[in-house]
């Protein structure tokens, strides 16, 4: 269920940016990884392309920032879209988990 | 959202810096916390997912390709700077072309609803008998009947030709030109027309015969005459003998409805004197019909109204053949569709614009074949570089578009080049066709629909030469073509099929060229009977009508001047005319007091000396004597072989209908073109130029020509010179206009001598360009088999053993091309008969000079390949590989 998965990689990234705002990729990944007491590992493969097409479909908004190193880094925020999504990616979640605990219930 | 990712197509460098930079933050801070750099690194590689998602790959694989295909077409710059030059040669000639059918015969006039208007004409047999002839001619009360008829379904509107008039503004010394057009007044309101300045013309405008001096102007006219004055509205002038004012300004691009001469000022129908005559035809009918209306009722109640007309017109017919009356009665009223309007220019170019076009069209085919045969030898050579592609993942339909990508950079060069050409090339063929003064000129916009064709034909273009090559290039198979032997062979065959097509396009076009070009040239051999080299001809008008004696009085003062040989007088210039009519004027003759026949003979007053000037040869009898009223008639030896057969001509009395004279013949001239050159010598009437009334005295007269031979080689040269002397003899004479005869004469054959002249340069540019490919595919053989051929050498094979088979397979297609070629050469004259003289598609010579000059180009280009073949050296060639 590809699906599942990067919208779960969606919703993650999104709650964690809802929470606090201007973190930078690795940050997020880092950020995710620590929530979810280290069950949840972030592909960091795949989590970049993500954060740039959640940026060209407008839920999050990407700016370059001086690091106290020195170097620039790339920061993240959410949109007002953003926001909708974060509450539609939220609702579609619980009822995806929900319709699997019914299965794993009756069975 | 997606603008940007199509500007990021174009800073991609910045975008994958970008993308960069951020993974190596992260990669800085991974390793910040322990991580193994080499690790994370490898995680990472994955950068092209992130910039594909930033812009758009299919787009950015567009942009590669481009910069690709122009390093291709750099690193070959000859060949593709002449496959360029041909194809903007060709695509600039098509576009060209079309810009020229479009002004002339298809772009609706501006008006409004102009696929409303339709020309109203009468068909029916010619005078000397055979083929359909149709009129667009009207008597205006003929008009004013069939507008009564149909006035409930559509709107009759009567337009006169626009004719170079003359008129003064301020002084009678400064007359000048302009085309004067008779309109109904209520064709303004029935176009949608609206004033720039001032009001149109209307229906109250256009009542009574002669009662309303009103003029309106074109806004081409105001600008170009007036610079946009204002003030212009309210001022006079002058039209012969009528005070006229101007009221108006047509706001918009009208000029007319004639593509080909503008008109500058209207005037309404009523403000022409021959509204109230029942026999002068002068104008033409159109008809406004709204969408829906039943056409064939409107054409039966105009043919009736046309009908009932003529047949009262009959009742007053004398000296006319019962057959003739019969012929005219039988005519019917047909409607033809409009909306480009209708002009002497269109009818007499529509089939030569026809036939130039399709020349440039297959000139442009035979282009695509050259320059798609040059690609496709080219993607062969680029096989294996193709099978890399394949092998490293390319798909097809990525090849296709690389070569495809080329072909449209070549396209869209050629068509900038090519648009230069059309831009140029279009104005300069409607310079061209200008008879002496009097400009023709066609609108030439270079609006959407030029622009629109010009895109489809690259679009065309491109695919019809890309394609081929690029399904070829994709099809490459990998494992073969690596190992360096594919199976040349059927790379070859569509080579071949296109030099076979090359060859058919190419004989096609010389053909016609040569058609055109002996057209022209029998007609510029034709024997004039007359000498044109030294002769000017003099259009001169007074404000009112002079006496003759005033008339005799110039012409003897300008037989005095210096340089001056002789000077004479007649009806109008000889050969003079237009593309949209001939001065003619003929009539029904009845020999001896008989009734007339069927068969109309032709009229020219002329003065005492005429034939001496224009040094036709008197053949028997004498030539009109000074002071001779219209009481003796010359005939030229047509008329006596129509009228007279195996009679003595001197003496038979000739009745002329239109003249209502019946004169004795007192001389015989040699026959001379009377209006027309490609007609065949018609029977003529020369009669004294000064008509004579009731009692026998000479009648005052407006206009005539005098016919002046000079002494000096270049006549013009005396131009200024009479033209100043003309008022000095008399002040009331002008000269509105001097041309030398030579220009008349060549006037006429303007046509033949366009078509000939760019004919035989796209005969020559299709020979070149098939030349060439012929030389490409025989010289790309050779290399594909110079394996073969350095066996072939090694084990004993003579040179002409070796041309024969090198040349052999490329000769059949030339063979089976030029087959072709005279099949649809001879399918194409039957479609330009109409334009030719003296020469018929069927004649053997005329289907000789192609083939022989095809087979000798043919052989010419083979020369190279062969020496080529022949030069082989089969140890360098068995070595190699």
């Amino acid at each position: 269920m590809p699906d599942l998965l990067q919208g779960s990689l969606d919703l993650l990234v999104l709650k964690i940016l809802s929470r606090k705002p201007k973190l930078h990729g690795y940050a997020i990944m880092t950020a995710i990884q620590e929530r979810s007491d280290e069950v949840l590992r972030v592909e960091e493969g795949s989590l970049y392309p993500a954060l740039h097409r959640m940026e060209e479909a407008g839920w999050i908004r990407a700016e370059w920032i001086i690091k106290d190193t020195g170097r620039r880094a790339r920061i993240y925020e959410l949109t007002a879209a953003g926001k909708k999504q974060l509450a539609a990616e939220q609702e579609r979640w619980k009822s995806v988990t929900s319709a699997v605990n019914r299965v794993l219930r009756t069975i | 959202m997606i603008i940007r990712r199509i500007l990021n197509v174009f800073r991609r460098d910045r975008i994958s810096a970008e993308i960069d930079e951020e993974l190596q933050s992260h990669i800085d801070e991974a390793t910040g916390a322990g991580r193994d750099v080499q690790q994370v690194r490898g995680v990472l590689r994955y950068r092209e997912a992130s910039q594909d998602i930033k812009l758009i790959p299919w787009l950015d694989s567009l942009r590669a390709d481009a910069i690709f295909g122009w390093r291709q077409l750099l690193k070959r710059k000859v060949t593709s700077a002449a496959a360029i030059l041909s194809l903007a040669l060709a695509i600039g000639a098509c576009t060209g072309a079309f810009r020229l059918i479009d002004a002339l015969l298809l772009r609706p006039l501006p008006v409004a609803h102009a696929d409303r208007l339709y020309a109203v004409l009468k068909q029916g047999t010619s005078d000397s008998g055979g083929g359909m002839v149709r009129y667009n001619s009207w008597a205006y009360p003929s008009f004013k009947l069939m507008r009564a008829a149909v006035k409930d379904e559509a709107e009759l509107i009567a337009i006169s030709g626009a004719d170079r008039t003359d008129i003064t503004f301020k002084s009678d010394a400064e007359m000048e030109r302009a085309n004067v057009q008779y309109v109904s007044g209520w064709m303004f309101d029935a176009f949608g027309l609206l004033p720039a300045a001032g009001r149109l013309l209307t229906e109250n405008d256009d009542r009574n015969p002669g009662a309303h001096p009103y003029a309106v102007l074109s806004e081409d006219y105001w600008t170009r005459r007036f610079g946009r004055d204002r003030g212009v509205i309210g001022k006079t002038f002058r039209l012969g003998e009528r005070s006229i004012e101007i009221v108006g300004v047509i706001d918009g691009p009208f000029t007319g409805t004639e593509p080909g001469t503008v008109a500058d000022i209207f005037v309404p129908m009523m403000m022409n004197p021959k509204v109230t005559r029942d026999h002068a035809t002068w104008h033409r009918s159109f008809a406004m019909i709204p969408p829906g209306a039943p056409m064939e009722t409107i054409r039966a109640k105009l043919d009736a109204a046309s009908r009932a007309f003529e047949r009262e017109r009959a009742k007053g017919y004398g000296g006319i053949s019962r057959a003739a009356i019969e012929r005219m009665l039988a005519q019917t009223v047909q409607l033809e569709p409009a909306a480009a309007g209708a002009s002497g220019l269109q009818e007499n170019y529509r089939r030569g614009l026809f036939a130039l076009a399709t020349l440039v069209a297959v000139v442009l085919l035979i282009t695509c074949a050259n320059v798609a045969n040059l690609m496709t030898a080219q993607a062969a050579a680029r096989g294996r570089e193709m099978a890399l592609r394949v092998s490293i993942g390319a798909g097809r339909g990525r090849l296709v578009q690389l070569v495809l990508m080329e072909s449209a950079m070549l396209a869209l060069f050629a068509v900038l080049i090519g648009s230069w050409f059309a831009w140029w090339s279009a104005p300069f063929i409607v310079g061209m066709i200008n008879p002496p003064d009097h400009p023709a000129r066609l609108a030439l916009p270079a609006d959407w629909r030029v622009l629109g064709f010009g895109v489809a034909l690259t679009l065309v273009v491109s695919l019809l030469f890309g394609l081929a090559p690029a399904m070829r290039a994709s099809s490459v198979v990998p494992s073969s073509a690596l190992k360096g032997g594919s199976e040349p062979h059927s790379k070859r065959r569509t080579m071949y099929a296109l030099i076979a097509a090359q060859v058919a396009f190419c004989f096609v076009v010389m053909f016609v060229a040569g058609l055109f070009a002996s057209t022209f040239q029998n007609l510029s051999r034709r024997p004039l009977g007359f000498t044109p080299d030294g002769l000017l001809a003099i259009d001169a008008a007074t404000h009112t009508p002079q006496p003759a004696v005033y008339w005799t009085q110039v012409a003897d003062h300008l037989r005095e001047l210096s340089g001056i040989e002789s000077v004479s007088m007649s009806d109008w210039a000889p050969l003079e005319g237009t593309a949209s009519f001939d001065f003619a004027s003929n009539s029904f003759v009845s020999i001896n007091g008989a009734p007339p026949g069927p068969l109309p003979a032709y009229t020219f007053g002329i003065s005492p000396g005429w034939f001496e000037t224009m040094k036709i040869p008197l053949v028997d009898g004498r030539d009109f004597r000074r002071g001779e009223m219209q009481t003796a008639a010359i005939v030229n030896e047509a008329f006596v072989r129509g009228f007279l057969p195996g009679l003595n001509p001197l003496g038979q009395t000739v009745g002329v209908s239109a003249l209502k004279l019946r004169l004795p013949i007192v001389g015989v001239v040699r026959d001379a073109p009377y209006k027309n050159i490609h007609d065949p010598m018609l029977p003529v009437v020369y009669v004294p130029i000064y008509s004579t009334d009731a009692t026998g005295a000479a009648e005052p007269m407006q206009a005539a020509a005098f016919v002046v031979r000079t002494t000096r080689p270049n006549a013009l040269t005396l131009a200024a010179m009479l033209r100043q002397e003309i008022p000095r003899a008399r002040p009331e004479f002008r000269a509105t206009d001097i041309r030398t005869e030579r220009e008349l004469v060549d006037a006429q054959t303007v046509r033949e001598r366009l078509l000939s002249m760019l004919a035989l340069f796209f005969a020559g540019v299709a020979l070149l360009l098939a030349a060439i490919g012929l030389y490409g595919v025989l010289d790309y053989s050779v290399l594909q088999r110079r394996r073969e051929i350095g066996i072939r050498i090694a084990i004993g094979a003579n040179t002409g053993e070796i041309a024969r088979r090198v040349t052999s397979e490329v000769f059949a297609m030339v063979a089976l091309g030029a087959a072709a070629g005279i099949g649809f050469g001879l399918a194409s004259a039957r479609f330009i008969a109409s334009l030719l003289y003296g020469v018929s598609g069927r004649d053997p010579a005329m289907l000789i000079l192609p083939s022989a000059t095809i087979i000798v180009a043919a052989l010419l280009s083979a020369i190279p390949a062969v020496v080529r073949a022949a030069r082989i050296d089969p140890v360098t060639m068995l070595r190699a590989e």
